[in-house]
């Protein structure tokens, strides 16, 4: 995390807002809406602090089976930690957060099982091939056919390195092996941080097709980025403090 | 039914080989306890005394004290690797039980640097003078001790996983715990030159095998998603 932006440590009256925007065709979650079908995830009432500072606070938000929701915010605004809350990873938090309608704290297992997550640390050991450390992961959500991993190793550009320890591949590539996991997953909520950071442009196009093509198929992607994103699905929800010029 | 015991059999299978594959890729860490283990024995003659007579009375002690350094000091790698690259994380995230993942984690890290501490502990054993009917004493409560120095050692390293300098932490947390173990284990080897029934013993130490087994990797698991938090 990086300093606070605004608050001097000790001071806890900087004002935080989070902010909608392009939210227009999905309402804010009512609880008589909750039950829509089409809502996948429900976040209630958030509040987040760190540190005594305050790093969103009635954060209110929905996601639908075919949105790309990307976060926005400084650096130090609370992105990852979101990210880290909604997946449940992060229990320091105040509000609720439904998937399907049920809190996901009481259905860890069914939420876990549709929930794909990749992390600042791509979570590639290594000493492993990237063959390996897709095979574990993968495996950690169900049974996985080794044809599978091959054919998703590939298409993501790792053909020829699949069994080439993790130490010799670029930062990028180690990128890619995680990116093969959103190809072999079947995961309806596929939750990104910062995965555009170290990938070339011919990395980025393909992410990019991939989360546009699985917003069509139905899923739904959180993703934090600086990279601006050109995906026809794509609503933006902000965290802190607006940059100059742009509106509310 | 079938399916959820599948997947967890799927997942636990795959976490225990890969933890077997990344051990049996870093060798040097592959070797460290077993190694440490050896070593400390050795030096026991040297410190206390080479008089058979002498060691035949602290060679039991000296061995269980040594597995319990030597776990302690593998037990560092058990999750250390895994919070840092971020796989920890795709762990806490599997929608199978984390206990089995722990389970299997447990599992992997025991073959690699409890089993070949047990197995060698006959050969440092002849070398620290024991009594000759106290082999199976010394060789069974450390097949059934060490493991439960591993499950247990694995709860302190969960809780400190996270923290950036741990410095003698884990040996605070771990070591206490591990006395119950440590006197049943030179117990059976001292009360079986007595006399005593080898049986009564094990049998202690298997209730304490199996209360880890089931219960420490439950409180791994909390630890690690406060740790992960």
């Amino acid at each position: 995390m990086g300093q606070p932006f605004l608050a001097k440590s000790n001071e806890r009256k900087a004002v935080f807002w989070v902010n909608l925007l392009d939210m227009s065709d999905s309402p804010q979650a009512s609880p008589a809406e909750k039950n829509n079908s089409n809502t996948m995830l429900v976040a209630e009432s958030l509040f987040c602090e760190r540190d005594d500072r305050i790093l969103f606070q009635h954060l209110n938000f929905e996601l639908t089976h075919g949105q790309v929701l990307q976060i926005k915010g400084n650096n130090g605004s609370g992105k990852t930690t979101l990210l880290r809350i909604l997946c449940g990873i992060n229990d320091s938090y105040e509000g609720a957060i439904f998937w399907y309608g049920h809190s996901i704290r009481a259905r860890r297992e069914e939420f876990f099982s549709e929930l794909l997550y990749i992390g600042h640390r791509v979570g590639v050991n290594k000493i492993l091939t990237p063959m390996e450390n897709l095979r574990w992961s993968c495996n950690l959500q169900r049974s996985v056919a080794d044809q599978d991993l091959r054919t998703a190793l590939s298409a993501v550009g790792l053909r020829g390195f699949e069994d080439s320890q993790c130490f010799a591949l670029s930062a990028g590539q180690q990128q890619r092996v995680s990116l093969a996991r959103l190809l072999v997953s079947k995961a309806k909520l596929w939750v990104l941080d910062e995965p555009f950071t170290t990938l070339d442009v011919e990395g980025v196009a393909l992410l990019e097709r991939l989360i546009a093509e699985h917003a069509e198929n139905g899923g739904a992607v959180l993703v934090t980025t600086h990279h601006p994103l050109t995906v026809p699905q794509l609503q933006t929800l902000f965290l802190g403090q607006l940059p100059e010029g742009e509106s509310r | 039914m079938s399916a959820a015991v599948t997947g967890v059999a799927g997942a636990f299978s795959a976490t225990l080989k890969r933890d077997l594959l990344v051990a049996y890729k870093r060798k040097n860490d592959l070797m460290n306890p077993f190694m440490f283990f050896i070593i400390v024995a050795t030096l026991f003659p040297i410190a206390i005394s080479p008089d058979p007579e002498q060691l035949s009375m602290v060679s039991a002690g000296a061995l269980w004290i040594a597995a319990l350094l030597a776990s302690l000091l593998a037990m560092d790698n058990l999750f250390r690797s895994d919070y840092e690259d971020g796989s920890l994380e795709q762990l806490l995230l599997s929608p199978q039980p984390l206990y089995f993942m722990v389970l299997a984690k447990n599992l992997s890290h025991w073959l690699v640097s409890g089993l070949p501490v047990v197995l060698v502990s006959p050969l440092i054993a002849y070398m620290l003078n024991l009594p000759d009917d106290s082999y199976w004493a010394l060789f069974l409560g450390l097949l059934i001790g060490t493991p439960v120095l591993s499950l247990l050692g694995s709860i302190g390293v969960a809780l400190t996983v996270g923290l950036g300098s741990r410095g003698l932490i884990l040996a605070v947390i771990t070591l206490p715990m591990s006395v119950p173990v440590l006197i049943a284990g030179t117990l059976a080897v001292q009360e079986t030159q007595n006399g005593a029934s080898l049986a009564g013993y094990l049998a202690i130490m298997g209730a304490m095998l199996l209360a880890a087994i089931s219960l420490a990797p439950l409180a791994s698991a909390a630890a690690l998603r406060i740790s992960v938090n």
